[in-house]
């Protein structure tokens, strides 16, 4: 997982949140400044969902400061970077 | 019955049940005596006396083509998928609009559940508890286990706002909830209710049911013929899961909409035997049950002449031949004039709290297309029954018979009865 570059974390990461997203129609626009709840209209009680898919999915755990700092699909993988490479 | 008396009747089904995913499958089992049962392993594995149950065969497949991403891919919980799916049938079958988006106060849903928080799913959520990892929980836990989850997540999905609530009443859970809808659109409260009940599977429900010994544990070789209700070798229960859903309405609503009406329902009762007289928390005191039938009779307006199938709770225990007793002293009629009893119990098992409202949708099935549907494994019919029944009158195989009434009820722990009168709707 470690030697994982951006675009495939990326690529994992929307996968993991496809299913919490109700219009699909807005996946097309993804991008990293793509903020979780305001654009892709993910219910904010499913980003505690999403982190348990991340940390099961990449082997790591992410403390709850840094769920607060997921706001954009960016920051996200941001955070995953962080911490595989910890 | 004054002129100003709303009328009621059944526009939509929907079910999810072990010997059908649909009301299409649904309706084919029935007609031709399909079972559902089958042995799980695993029970035997874990000391289970009895190893059979009913599990509806729902699919990841199934489940991504038939609900919302969301529903389909991330919701553990069999009793909130059941009824996700069969309220969902129910609805669009209907012709109603899912989200409308618009705020209505007299569209509503009742979905009763009964040990919801017990299904299967929670093997993955309970052991991380005791690990020190709750946190591993995630946000789904809480809606997964309230009695109230299923309906939430069902509401999630068609966006109503009248009154949504979950009612918990053991084995009429599924009957009671369809009877509270009548009485609401009755009352002028709702003029459109969906109604139905779930219940999940699995050994977290089921091992509290076998540790009391109410179980068939006789069949596990032969997991479809462990459900013979009404049989001199009934041994217990078979236990089992799934959902039914039924949209009611106003006559007026569905005549405006041109919906197509199955039934009407005519009228209804629930009480309870206060666990006095014969009554506890397992049985049911008789006079509290035959006040329920002639009540749901009388308030229905309908004679028990008038009468064409009993749909009755019937679980293959014991328990039967008092059931059939209760019938007989409460309709009061001849032994040759008695109507035709079934229960589809022998084809699904007991669906605990899902039992009522899948079997509503049965008896409306059965009004709609015109059969009675048989009774599997009733070769020797129990000899207390075969003495007030004729045997012509409990089918072994589907009937064809234009009926035009059934009345059907459920009996539940804590010494609860209902019981609800349906009338073909002819045009």
């Amino acid at each position: 997982m470690t030697n994982m570059n951006r675009e495939e974390i990326k690529k994992e990461l929307l996968e993991i949140i496809d299913p919490y997203i109700d219009e699909k129609e807005v996946t097309v626009s993804v991008s990293e400044q793509s903020d979780l709840i305001n654009d892709l209209n993910i219910n904010s009680a499913h980003l505690v969902d999403i982190v348990l898919d991340i940390e099961e999915k990449f082997d790591i755990m992410i403390e709850d400061d840094f769920i607060g700092k997921m706001d954009t699909v960016g920051s996200a993988l941001d955070i995953i970077e962080e911490k595989l490479n910890s | 019955m004054s002129q100003n008396k709303r009328r009621v009747v059944i526009t939509g089904l929907g079910v999810v049940a072990p010997n059908g995913l649909n009301v299409n499958e649904f309706t084919h089992a029935l007609k031709t005596g399909v079972s559902g049962i089958k042995r799980w392993e695993n029970l035997e594995e874990i000391n289970f006396k009895c190893q059979i149950g009913g599990k509806p065969p729902v699919s990841q497949e199934y489940k991504d083509a038939n609900l919302p991403d969301f529903i389909a891919k991330k919701v553990k919980n069999n009793a909130v998928i059941y009824a996700c799916l069969s309220g969902l049938e129910a609805w669009k079958d209907a012709g109603l609009e899912i989200a409308p988006g618009t705020y209505d106060r007299k569209t509503g849903m009742i979905i009763g559940s009964g040990a919801l928080g017990l299904d299967s799913f929670i093997e993955h959520k309970i052991y991380p508890i005791d690990k020190g990892n709750h946190r591993r929980l995630g946000s789904r836990s809480v809606p997964e286990s309230m009695s109230s989850g299923a309906g939430a997540y069902l509401n999630g999905i068609l966006g109503l706002t009248g009154r949504i609530f979950s009612n918990s009443s053991a084995c009429i859970t599924g009957s009671e909830a369809i009877l509270q809808g009548y009485e609401l659109i009755l009352s002028g409260r709702m003029d459109r209710m969906l109604c139905g009940s779930t219940e999940g599977d699995g050994r977290y429900i089921w091992g509290g049911f076998d540790a009391m010994r109410v179980l068939c544990s006789d069949s596990n070789d032969h997991p479809e013929r462990g459900s013979r209700p009404m049989s001199a070798s009934s041994s217990g229960f078979v236990p089992s899961g799934g959902s039914g859903a039924l949209v009611l309405e106003t006559l007026d609503s569905a005549l405006k909409r041109g919906a197509t009406i199955y039934a009407e329902v005519m009228g209804g009762e629930v009480n309870s035997g206060g666990q006095q007289n014969g009554g506890s928390m397992t049985a049911q005191n008789p006079e509290a049950v035959v006040d329920c039938i002639q009540s749901a009779l009388d308030n229905a307006s309908m004679k028990a002449e008038e009468i064409d199938l009993i749909s009755g709770h019937l679980t293959s225990t014991k328990g039967d031949p008092y059931e059939i007793n209760n019938w007989v002293n409460a309709l009061r009629l001849d032994k040759d004039r008695l109507p035709f009893i079934n229960t589809p119990k022998s084809m699904i098992g007991h669906c605990v709290a899902g039992a009522g409202s899948i079997e509503l949708v049965a008896s409306v099935i059965q009004l709609k297309e015109g059969f009675v549907h048989g009774n599997l494994n009733l070769e020797e019919i129990h000899p207390q029954i075969s003495e007030i029944v004729p045997q012509d009158k409990l089918p072994t195989q589907s009937v064809d018979t234009d009926i035009q009434s059934v009345i059907k009820a459920n009996f539940g722990f804590g010494d609860l009865n209902c019981c609800i009168v349906l009338k073909k709707w002819n045009d």
